[in-house]
């Protein structure tokens, strides 16, 4: 559904990604995991074109989309969930949702915004508060519900449990694996890779911008360095 | 009622219309500012096209035999809007997209070189003399004590009052409750997210200038009207004054640029009424310092957030 082939992302003269090739799956929930400052985030953004890669193929359903527009790209069928959320806080929880179906039809917005809302009934609860008034896990909700608004076919999650409390962690984690069920392709970026590993069918692993292993779900939650270095032994 | 009091309530309402006319410049400062966090300092000068666009078509309507008041009004109108528009956009795409991205201190640069080539064009292309813009609409009421000081109220007056409001609550309701405002509003919170929810967020900032160089256009067609000279050289002035007006109600905010430029406008005509009147702008520039010492986000102003 998604290939990277070969691709190297800079941040001026820094090398953030170093010929990075990956793959997703149709109907796959895929994550990939690493330390604090391995690229993992650069990776994800630039999928979405920003930053652009500066070298290498990124194609998705068959189009090249490494040289389109930003806002282009995200017409295509996926949609992000950026690390720290990033929803807008001084508008409404209905304004954010329908800011993630800006492209969309009105008749389209509408069914979807319905089944975003049977997704999350909280959402429904807070429909007229303001992002910003929420709790982390429920701006968390907010954030992917925003996402799911446009459709989309493949979902990029950057960090979904950060700083959210363990039953939250769990309640999110669930979604997950419920949208998976509902046929949205799921790329999962995680420091908590035990749990991210948990749920994901493949994993991939980023040191220093670099993919160092890739593998089963299962087959990297018992692989002796994957333990070592990334699920306290 | 006395002397002073009638005298006071003439300076509200003249304070009133010119407070009203910088509110409507302010919103271009204060939106443009809101998004992309930069200060269009050549927004007084697409003012001023507007107000040379109305005098051009009014004279042009006059020497082809229209006389109807409302159709020469309604056209002086409409084509500074589109004219000042265009103006709009094609300064953001040539002088501004490309330098996006780049320190902040270069379009602020780019701005004020925007502002001087733009005001020597008109000065070149028209001269740089005063015009005399037709008196159009004369007349209004009169109320007061005539033995002691009679309060005049021109229908200008009412004009520019009643197009302003309606300006403004069209504007206020574009922003709230329209699918393109709520992306503005999006844009001016995140606009990198903005942009990952697949908004060309490039369209939205242009969309900014446009709507700013409309509302500047109304302001420059009834302020030409009012005072009845224009010059190549007005822009700047009120460019300044609105700015101000929008510091004032702190840039960013919409309702802020509407409250300051009323705030700033009476102040102005208040100072006028019981000094020099020269010294009005020495106090308007005052207050401007004033605000950047001890509130410089402003009435309404948030707090800047540094954006990650």
């Amino acid at each position: 559904m998604l290939k990277l082939d070969n691709v190297s992302t800079f941040y001026g003269k820094i090398q953030a990604l170093h010929h990075v090739s990956l793959e997703i799956n149709r109907g796959e929930i895929l994550t990939l995991i690493g330390a604090n400052g391995a690229g993992k985030t650069t990776l994800m953004m630039t999928i979405c074109g920003t930053p652009r890669a500066q070298s290498g193929h990124i194609v998705f359903d068959g189009r090249p989309i490494q040289q389109m527009k930003t806002s282009d790209i995200m017409r295509q069928g996926l949609a992000v969930v950026p690390e720290g959320r990033h929803i807008f806080s001084a508008m409404t929880v209905e304004e954010n949702l329908l800011m993630g179906s800006f492209f969309r039809s009105r008749n389209e917005a509408a069914a979807q915004l319905d089944h975003v809302l049977t997704l999350f009934p909280r959402l429904k609860e807070r429909f007229n508060q303001r992002g910003g008034t929420m709790s982390g896990g429920e701006q968390q909700m907010l954030a992917i519900g925003r996402a799911l608004m446009s459709q989309p076919r493949l979902l990029l999650l950057d960090e979904p449990s950060l700083g959210l409390a363990p039953l939250v962690i769990q309640q999110i984690f669930e979604i997950i694996e419920r949208l998976r069920e509902e046929g949205v392709t799921i790329f999962l970026v995680e420091q908590n890779a035990h749990q991210a590993l948990r749920i994901a069918d493949r994993g991939y692993v980023l040191e220093n911008g670099s993919i160092v292993m890739s593998g089963s779900g299962d087959a990297l939650l018992n692989d002796d360095n994957v333990r070592k270095a990334y699920l306290g032994g | 009622m006395t002397e002073t009091s009638l005298y006071v309530l003439q300076q509200l309402i003249n304070g009133l219309t010119i407070g009203s006319t910088y509110a409507l410049i302010a919103i271009g400062y204060t939106m443009v500012y809101g998004i992309i966090g930069m200060i269009n300092f050549a927004h007084g000068e697409v003012y001023m096209i507007g107000t040379y666009t109305a005098f051009i078509t009014i004279i042009g309507l006059f020497t082809m035999g229209v006389s109807s008041l409302p159709v020469v009004l309604l056209l002086a109108l409409m084509t500074a809007i589109i004219i000042s528009s265009t103006y709009g956009y094609a300064i953001e795409r040539v002088a501004y997209r490309p330098l996006r991205g780049g320190p902040r201190l270069i379009p602020l640069i780019t701005a004020i070189g925007m502002s001087i080539f733009l005001q020597n064009y008109i000065r070149l292309a028209q001269g740089s003399r005063d015009l005399a813009m037709p008196a159009l609409i004369s007349g209004g009421i009169e109320f007061g004590d005539p033995d002691v000081f009679e309060v005049s109220l021109s229908w200008m007056q009412l004009i520019i009052w009643g197009v302003t409001l309606a300006s403004m609550t069209a504007l206020a309701l574009f922003i709230s409750r329209s699918r393109l405002g709520r992306a503005c509003r999006a844009c001016a919170q995140d606009l990198k997210m903005a942009n990952l929810l697949g908004i060309d967020t490039n369209r939205i900032i242009a969309l900014t200038f446009v709507i700013g160089a409309a509302l500047a256009a109304i302001a420059g067609v009834m302020l030409g009207l009012y005072y009845g000279t224009i010059n190549p050289y007005i822009g700047f002035m009120a460019g300044l004054k609105a700015f101000t007006a929008a510091v004032l109600g702190g840039i960013g905010s919409i309702p802020g640029a509407m409250l300051g430029g009323l705030i700033l406008g009476i102040t102005e005509a208040m100072t006028a009424a019981f000094f020099p009147s020269e010294y009005k702008d020495v106090v308007a520039f005052s207050l401007l310092v004033l605000i950047l010492l001890f509130r410089p986000t402003g009435l309404l102003g948030k707090p800047e957030v540094e954006k990650v």
